[in-house]
């Protein structure tokens, strides 16, 4: 094997994100190693398009993504369990009133 | 996949049983493990160690069916093979992502496939002699790769779940494809109906011990099911396997190698003879017909690609440097 640097060092990681060709916002598909943003965007087309999978892609270098910590979790997202008055269904239409 | 590079894996507390009972409770809740989670040091290594040979897997795939690509009998075989086979070196590369969120680089990886310190499916030590045995890859083994598969969508961690689904997805075109090639011969003239049917009695053995040792020998089964890395055993995944496949081998009007298989009415499940595991610990040993041939072919690929990665990485420098001398200039 000629290679003497890891690709950690070399090669850096990025995130896919594509956009389908509903309409709908990008999202997130996968990941891969490239030398820099241009070669990403050919290597995520090879990759992760090969079907018609959408219109647009988006490669973010995957160091600089900020995430919430897993341990917070229960911090962020537990409150939203006891709000239930936030979804329609909490609240009666009378049936003569039809949909809303 | 899922922005491993952020935070480094906690080693501490490497076996805490609270945290171990809080863990499993996740699992028996369906939730869903991912990257940054706090997780049993032996689960990370069964799922680096399941998911890299799984990758390895699907990159020495190509070989077998490489080696068709320019004989193909049509235009149309030849450009629907060549789809497959970049297929097999995306699913690879998902793969090797969703093993690197796990803390391992693709580099350690490459280098344990390279080595022969990582295994692959033993299947892929298997040669192709004929057009009729990619067919048979089709039908026979990417059929037993689905099987695998279709339950590692719901796998309890999170990247391996999402890569299998996209996987499932390419993978039933490879089947169809290669029904396709053995109803094509076994409808054609006497001899290539003698080509499919030899190349059944050389697949068949071979794809049954896709589902790996039987559940009395399987060493790892009961903590992998445990930990929702697996769903089904072996042996229940085989027959599922043998259920679904018999019957397209008889409507096709070939024959399986084994005297002894018979539909049992009672159970409403095809039976099988002993399957020879000598020849499957021979082939997982590195004794197979093409072993060294699999590995060789992808050391020389590895070197003969280094100057592709090299001159990659020269041209992103001389871009980001281009770039910050024009920023200076406008300064």
């Amino acid at each position: 094997m000629t290679e003497k640097s890891g690709t950690e060092k070399t090669m850096p990681l990025w995130e896919v994100f594509i956009r389908s060709r509903t309409g709908l916002s990008h999202r997130h598909c996968g990941s891969l190693h490239a030398p820099d943003a241009e070669m990403a965007l050919q290597a995520a087309r090879d990759v992760y398009t090969r079907r018609g999978e959408g219109l647009s892609i988006w490669v973010v270098p995957s160091s600089a993504i900020t995430a919430s910590d897993p341990q917070d979790k229960d911090a962020l997202f537990e409150p939203t369990a006891s709000k239930i008055y936030r979804h329609p269904t909490f609240y009666e239409v009378p049936e003569e009133v039809g949909h809303m | 996949m899922y922005a491993q590079a952020l935070n480094v894996a906690e080693k501490a507390h490497a076996d805490d049983p609270e945290l171990r009972a809080r863990f499993q409770r996740r699992v028996d809740a369906e939730e869903k493990i991912e990257p940054n989670d706090w997780m049993p040091e032996g689960y990370r290594r069964t799922l680096v160690r399941q998911i890299s040979q799984h990758a390895h897997s699907e990159i020495v795939g190509m070989l077998p069916e490489g080696n068709w690509i320019t004989r193909a009998p049509s235009l149309k075989r030849k450009a629907a093979l060549l789809a497959k086979v970049q297929d097999e070196g995306g699913h690879g590369l998902y793969l090797y992502s969703a093993a690197e969120t796990l803390g391992v680089s693709r580099e350690e990886l490459v280098e344990q496939l390279l080595t022969g310190k990582a295994k692959y499916s033993s299947i892929f030590n298997y040669p192709t002699p004929s057009w009729a045995d990619i067919g048979m890859i089709g039908w026979l083994v990417d059929g037993a790769a689905i099987m695998n598969q279709i339950p590692l969508c719901r796998c309890s961690y999170g990247p391996y779940a999402r890569a299998m689904i996209r996987v499932c997805k390419e993978e039933s075109f490879h089947q169809r494809q290669g029904f396709e090639i053995v109803m094509t011969l076994a409808k054609g003239s006497p001899a290539q109906k003698t080509m499919a049917q030899q190349a059944l009695n050389r697949w068949w053995w071979p794809a049954l011990m896709m589902f790996g040792p039987s559940d009395r020998d399987s060493q790892h089964s009961d903590q992998n099911m445990a930990w929702k890395i697996k769903r089904f055993s072996n042996d229940d995944l085989r027959q599922k396997f043998i259920d679904a496949t018999v019957p397209q081998g008889h409507f096709l009007g070939l024959t399986f190698p084994d005297p002894e298989l018979r539909f049992n009415e009672a159970t409403g499940h095809w039976e099988h003879g002993p399957i020879d595991w000598s020849e499957f610990n021979r082939v997982v040993r590195g004794e197979g017909p093409c072993n060294r041939e699999r590995l060789k072919a992808r050391q020389k690929a590895h070197a003969e690609g280094a100057w592709v990665r090299e001159a990659a990485l020269a041209h992103a420098e001389k871009r980001a440097a281009r770039k910050a001398a024009a920023k200076i200039a406008a300064e």
